[in-house]
């Protein structure tokens, strides 16, 4: 169902992978949740309660702002984009599991947690799985632009 | 009053997420009756943005503030009609997943909700 649309939106207008067509816009979706969340509860606190867990505040808001590009650069699609986007996924994940594993080993570093605080637990472990899942779904969308005959890949 | 209006957003909220995940199994795209089912929930989403914020009038506080409180009610305004939306640009079964995880979304912004209310 997704492949026929998929090739209407490439015959007209310029040619820019399109990365927002089928799971890529759950992804948008759970991406722009995360945005809001972590933007919103760094600048609230941030701006009401630094002092308490400077660390922990710093990283809910770097984790924001990795979001917020990531979900910029799935919506605007384009190769550099969708490249842009995978770094930025990989950084993620490697974000996820240090601080993850930085709150389990270190508790006393952090009085108060952030979005990725115990590998994302508080969020459902969505902070694990989203990159996962994005990283997956950014591959296929390469292989699919590289040609016809990778498109199964 | 406030109380009540969390748990039925967020039954109906939840009852939304498994009849759009239903229909994403059936490779089906949201269509009208979906979108009456997300008005519903959407109308209770407001309901509770408006009971919350007279009570806040009252003077009564929410046991974890003010602005994390009312942040919270508009997020859970804003989330469904927001996936729904993005389901209107999506006809695919993938429009139905993600007002499905809408609903998801807003059932746990319904029992953060209780936490910060302090129900």
């Amino acid at each position: 169902m997704a492949a026929p649309r998929a090739d209407a939106d490439q015959e007209r207008g310029p040619r820019r992978t399109r990365l927002i067509s089928g799971p890529g816009m759950l992804l948008v979706w759970l991406y722009g949740v995360m945005v809001v969340g972590a933007v919103s509860r760094s600048a609230v606190q941030i701006s009401t309660d630094f002092d308490r867990a400077p660390l922990a505040y710093s990283l809910s808001a770097v984790a924001g702002v990795v979001y917020g590009f990531i979900t910029y650069s799935l919506v605007r699609g384009g190769e550099t984009a969708r490249r842009a986007a995978l770094a930025c996924c990989v950084a993620e994940l490697a974000g996820v599991l240090a601080v993850g594993t930085w709150t389990l080993v270190e508790p006393s570093a952090f009085p108060d947690s952030t979005v990725w605080s115990d590998f994302g637990m508080g969020y459902l472990f969505i902070p694990v799985l989203l990159p996962l899942s994005a990283i997956r779904w950014l591959r296929r969308a390469g292989a699919a632009d590289a040609g016809p005959g990778t498109a199964a890949a | 009053m406030l109380d009540v209006l969390t748990w039925v957003t967020s039954v109906a909220a939840l009852l939304l997420a498994a009849w759009c995940g239903w229909s994403a199994s059936r490779d089906r795209p949201t269509k009208d009756p979906h979108f009456v089912g997300m008005a519903v929930v959407t109308v209770l989403a407001l309901a509770q943005l408006v009971v919350g914020i007279v009570q806040l009038v009252r003077g009564e506080k929410p046991e974890q503030g003010t602005t994390i409180f009312v942040a919270y009610l508009l997020g859970a305004l804003a989330c469904v009609p927001v996936a729904g939306f993005m389901s209107l640009a999506e006809r695919t079964r993938w429009g139905s997943v993600t007002v499905a995880a809408g609903g998801v979304v807003l059932a746990v912004l319904e029992v953060r909700l209780y936490d910060i209310w302090g129900g």
